[in-house]
């Protein structure tokens, strides 16, 4: 049979004769057409439509509702972000604020937020695959596309794309970005911003290049064994040594120590008085000294009172040597030139106490009964490949040991880091979120051979961290210039001359602001000088009296001369002045006592200044400002009436709110103010 | 596989098998019973009632966990507390607790912690403990998730509302709410919150106290705080209203 005669029997069996054949055809045809409007009939998006449609249909507002609904695929494109978002075609209500009462998605209106969806689109914030049109494709991770949604605890990662200041409504980004300057992950991993600057640590671990003049190798070992019995404020993790490297890591830092000049040309260091009385005295110093507004220690009850600026002192007796804490307390930064500790000007006797009280502050516990033999050279080069290899210099000034560069990996795009790069531990959902999770909560988990350390954080720190992370994302370098909100960086500013080195001898910066640079624990002083009269603040300078009563957290007394108090008055009063108060628009010797009369009513009455304020210690108890009991020995005229008219321009972000004060009222209540000029109060001891 | 059978020997392996068979039987619904695990913890005592220790309606943001665990006592007939007793919690809405059963320690008591889930407004937690009846004695549990909005509105909050609204002190942050003359009300104080409309709330927060005919006590914040701001301070108040806040407005009875 030919080829042609098979051909034709097949087609004989399969259709019969031409009429039946053409029958046949036009069913398949038929059927083959109909798959068209079939697929598109059980489109998923559509279902879900329709069921919008079935849900408003008994509603109040069902006919705006109904005539605001589009059928059919919705988009949003906006090709400057790169945005192509089909999540309209499901989420149908997004804008209605009406369907405020309905709790199924994909339904619900969007909650209410600071951008718009034609602005952004959703992917920008949600992350996920905008341009799919089925559930599991928009929302998941699949093989084409591996960003999946952002889970709702980690959303203000997104924020963080653009916004590199500290947007009020981001707390856990902000949380988590401190968190990484302050327990030092920046130290070893590099991590840029959109901008491209490498974020710094705020950490300020301490230099070790003469840490065998402060602490003895025993203590050295029990903090590597674990800092947190240390001190449970502790930032320096747990780098989970074996024994053998904290015999050798300590010998070695030992070893490398070289004498500070602290310690050159000194006379004997005051012995500690030790005796109850001593240290009683000794606590009442650190108290008055306000030392408790950077350190923290632990109160009878165990809770930790204090700031956070310098370390815990707890166990500090544990720790230091008091011949150096002497020479510390004399002048810290002889031992460390950048330490934010101030110089306070101490005389021997009183360090004396201090010592006292410091060093009776002992935890047995804490050293134990290590004891160290005489350590050997091969001990200490064993110490320092492992200080090497631990990458101990990345935080810590080692002598002759350099930090290492690309220690870690960088982090700047591990928000965009592809899944497949990723090795996860078994148990570890496989999303970037839970990787990055798991990553911080559990390094060693990973492989016992990965040098990141075990950090003690609290779980709202590791979903903060967690979300600074997922924010450092390929999308925030590509995002135009233009939607970027800048960090604040801070300014090298420097005062010069006398005054300048006095500012620095006293590291004002490390609490007070000068003209953008410095800590925000106090007032900024940019334009201290617009503010205060001269007289007050040379006295102010000599004995610092509490202007704030609910403050645990005060301006140290640093026991200055007469001279050093003028030095800094004149360079305040000239250098620190703001164009917005002219001090020659008010005389305050014009006011009268009608003023003053009418001002009292108005402080009393119509802005009820008393909620806040005190200015008859008898009689007001308002405690959120300043004791205004003696404000007109210590402000200008000029500062207050500008203060009561727009405070916020003087001192953004302080709590008086704007008054916008009519210039009738400002001048009366300027007038009343300035009539305060009453007898110091006596200093009531907090605590 | 005839050969086994074929003499005396495989006769002995044929009851050889059965005895296995039994025994590894035996053995399987043994072990599911233990793998059950934390699934099936036994109670050592019962109680008849629960009680909620701490943690009852925290506020914190969507899809986090809650700043304090939540811990609940179970007590007899007496009001003694129970050791050993079974509590095991149900979240609505996708919220969770961990451990979601457990006994109650020697002082009666049992913590779990609490992630809430991603869309803001209030969940309601569930604990059951059961007498040795079976008969289940029951204590609610609430946690509110706070959106972007009422986020912003907690920190705007922190900063201008709390010294005078929250009357508890802490070291850090000394309440002014006792220095007044009029009692600042609770942001929690949905009986009198709830009463005011959005338009009262945000001119009270606009034009202070006299604007309402209140105290000036309570200051203006009209050129202190943005406009989405004050909106987001009453969105703050609307989540945080104990009882909670019904929006009025065109709703559909039967959704």
């Amino acid at each position: 049979m030919s080829l042609r005669d098979k051909v034709r029997s097949v087609w004989r069996y399969l259709f019969g004769d031409a009429v039946s054949a053409f029958g046949t055809l036009s069913i398949v045809l038929l059927i083959l057409l109909a798959i068209v409007p079939a697929k598109d009939h059980f489109r998923e998006w559509l279902s879900y439509q329709n069921q919008y449609l079935r849900l408003i249909r008994g509603r109040g507002d069902a006919t705006s509702l109904n005539r605001r609904f589009q059928g059919g695929t919705q988009q949003i494109w906006l090709p400057d972000l790169g945005v192509v978002d089909r999540c309209g075609t499901c989420h149908v209500a997004l804008k209605e604020a009406s369907l405020v009462d309905v709790k199924t998605q994909p339904f619900r209106p969007h909650p209410p937020m600071p951008h718009t969806l034609t602005e952004f689109g959703c992917v920008m914030c949600h992350r996920g695959q905008g341009a799919a049109t089925t559930v599991e494709e928009a929302h998941s991770s699949t093989k084409a596309w591996e960003e999946p949604i952002l889970p709702a605890r980690y959303l203000e990662a997104s924020c963080g794309q653009c916004h590199l200041d500290r947007p009020v409504g981001t707390p856990r980004l902000n949380l988590g970005r401190d968190t990484l300057a302050q327990y030092g992950c920046v130290h070893c991993h590099m991590v840029k911003t959109p901008e491209g600057v490498a974020m710094t640590g705020s950490d300020d671990p301490p230099p070790l290049v003469h840490i065998g003049e402060k602490t003895s190798r025993e203590w050295i070992a029990a903090w590597l064994r674990n800092p947190q019995a240390y001190a449970g404020s502790a930032t320096m993790p747990n780098f989970q040594l074996p024994d053998e490297d904290i015999r050798d890591i300590s010998a070695f830092l030992i070893a490398q120590s070289t004498p500070s000049e602290a310690r050159k040309g000194r006379e004997a260091a005051p012995t500690a008085s030790q005796d109850a009385a001593a240290v009683q005295a000794g606590t009442s110093l650190y108290g008055e000294s306000f030392c408790s507004s950077c350190h923290a220690m632990q109160n009878a009850a165990g809770l930790l009172v204090g700031g956070n600026i310098g370390p815990e002192l707890t166990r500090v007796g544990s720790k230091v040597k008091t011949e150096w804490l002497a020479e510390w307390l004399r002048d810290p930064k002889t031992f460390d030139p950048d330490t934010r500790m101030p110089h306070y000007r101490l005389e021997s006797k009183q360090i004396g106490l201090l010592i006292g009280f410091l060093s009776s502050k002992t935890d047995p516990d804490i050293l134990g009964n290590t004891h160290f033999e005489a350590a050997t050279q091969a001990q200490i080069d064993q110490g320092k490949t492992r200080v090497i290899e631990r990458g101990c210099a990345n935080c810590h000034a080692i002598n002759g040991v350099k930090k290492a560069e690309n220690f870690a990996p960088e982090l700047t795009l591990v928000g965009s880091r592809p899944l497949v790069k990723i090795l996860f531990a078994p148990g570890v959902p496989h999303t970037l979120a839970d990787y990055i999770g798991a990553k911080i909560r559990q390094p060693r988990s990973f492989g016992n051979a990965l040098k990141m350390p075990q950090y003690t954080l609290a779980p709202q720190q590791l979903d903060a961290l967690a979300t600074a992370l997922l924010a450092q994302t390929q999308r925030a370098q590509t995002m135009p210039v233009s939607l970027r909100v800048p960090g604040h960086a801070q300014t090298n500013y420097q005062p010069a001359g006398r005054a300048g080195r006095l500012i620095d001898d006293m590291r004002c910066f490390s609490c007070h602001t000068f003209n953008g640079r410095g800590g925000d624990l106090a007032p900024d002083l940019t334009w201290e000088g617009s503010s205060v009269q001269r007289a007050w603040l040379v006295n102010f300078l000599k004995n610092p009296a509490t202007l704030r009563p609910s403050l645990i957290r005060r301006m140290p007394k640093f026991n200055v001369t007469d001279a050093e108090a003028n030095t800094l008055a004149d360079y305040i009063m000239t250098v620190y002045q703001t164009a917005a108060v002219d001090q020659e628009s008010i005389d305050s010797s014009h006011f009268t006592a009608a003023d003053v009369e009418q001002g009292k009513e108005l402080f009393y009455g119509k802005y009820s200044c008393k909620s806040c304020h005190i200015v008859d210690p008898n009689k007001d108890k308002g405690y959120v400002g300043p004791t205004l009991t003696q404000v007109g020995s210590r402000l200008t005229a000029p500062w207050i009436s500008q203060w009561l008219k727009n405070s916020q321009s003087l001192r953004p972000g302080t709590l008086e709110p704007v008054w916008n004060m009519n210039e009738e009222d400002s001048k009366a209540i300027t007038a009343f103010l300035m009539a305060q000029k009453g007898a110091p109060r006596k200093e009531v001891a907090q605590q | 596989m005839n050969w086994i059978f074929s003499n005396r020997r495989a006769c002995f392996r044929q009851d050889a098998c059965l005895v296995w068979i039994i025994l590894a039987l035996g053995m399987t619904s043994a072990c599911t019973r233990r793998a059950g695990g934390p699934g099936d913890v036994r109670p050592k005592a019962f109680g008849t009632a629960l009680v909620v220790v701490s943690g009852d309606k925290q506020a914190a943001g969507v899809g986090s966990a809650l700043d304090q665990p939540l811990v609940v006592q179970v007590n007899d007939a007496k009001g003694t507390a129970v050791a050993g007793a079974l509590v095991s919690f149900a979240g609505a809405g996708g919220a969770t607790v961990n451990p979601d059963q457990g006994l109650t320690g020697p002082d009666g008591q049992f913590t779990a912690s609490v992630s809430l889930g991603g869309v803001h407004g209030w969940y309601r937690i569930t604990a059951t403990t059961r007498d040795s009846s079976g008969k289940a004695a029951e204590v609610h549990i609430d946690a509110i998730a706070l959106g972007y909005q009422e986020m912003l509105g907690e920190k705007v909050s922190e900063i201008h509302c709390v010294r005078c609204h929250d009357s508890e002190s802490t070291p850090e942050r000394v309440s002014n709410h006792d220095n007044l003359t009029a009692q600042a009300h609770a942001f929690t104080d949905g009986a009198t919150l709830n009463a005011m409309t959005d338009a009262n709330l945000v001119a009270i927060i606009t034009h202070g106290g006299p604007a309402l005919g209140k105290s000036a006590e309570m200051p203006p914040y009209a050129n202190t705080l943005s406009k989405s701001q004050i909106d987001a301070l009453v969105a703050l108040l609307r989540a945080l209203a104990d009882p909670p806040y019904r929006p009025q407005g065109i709703f559909n009875a039967s959704n």
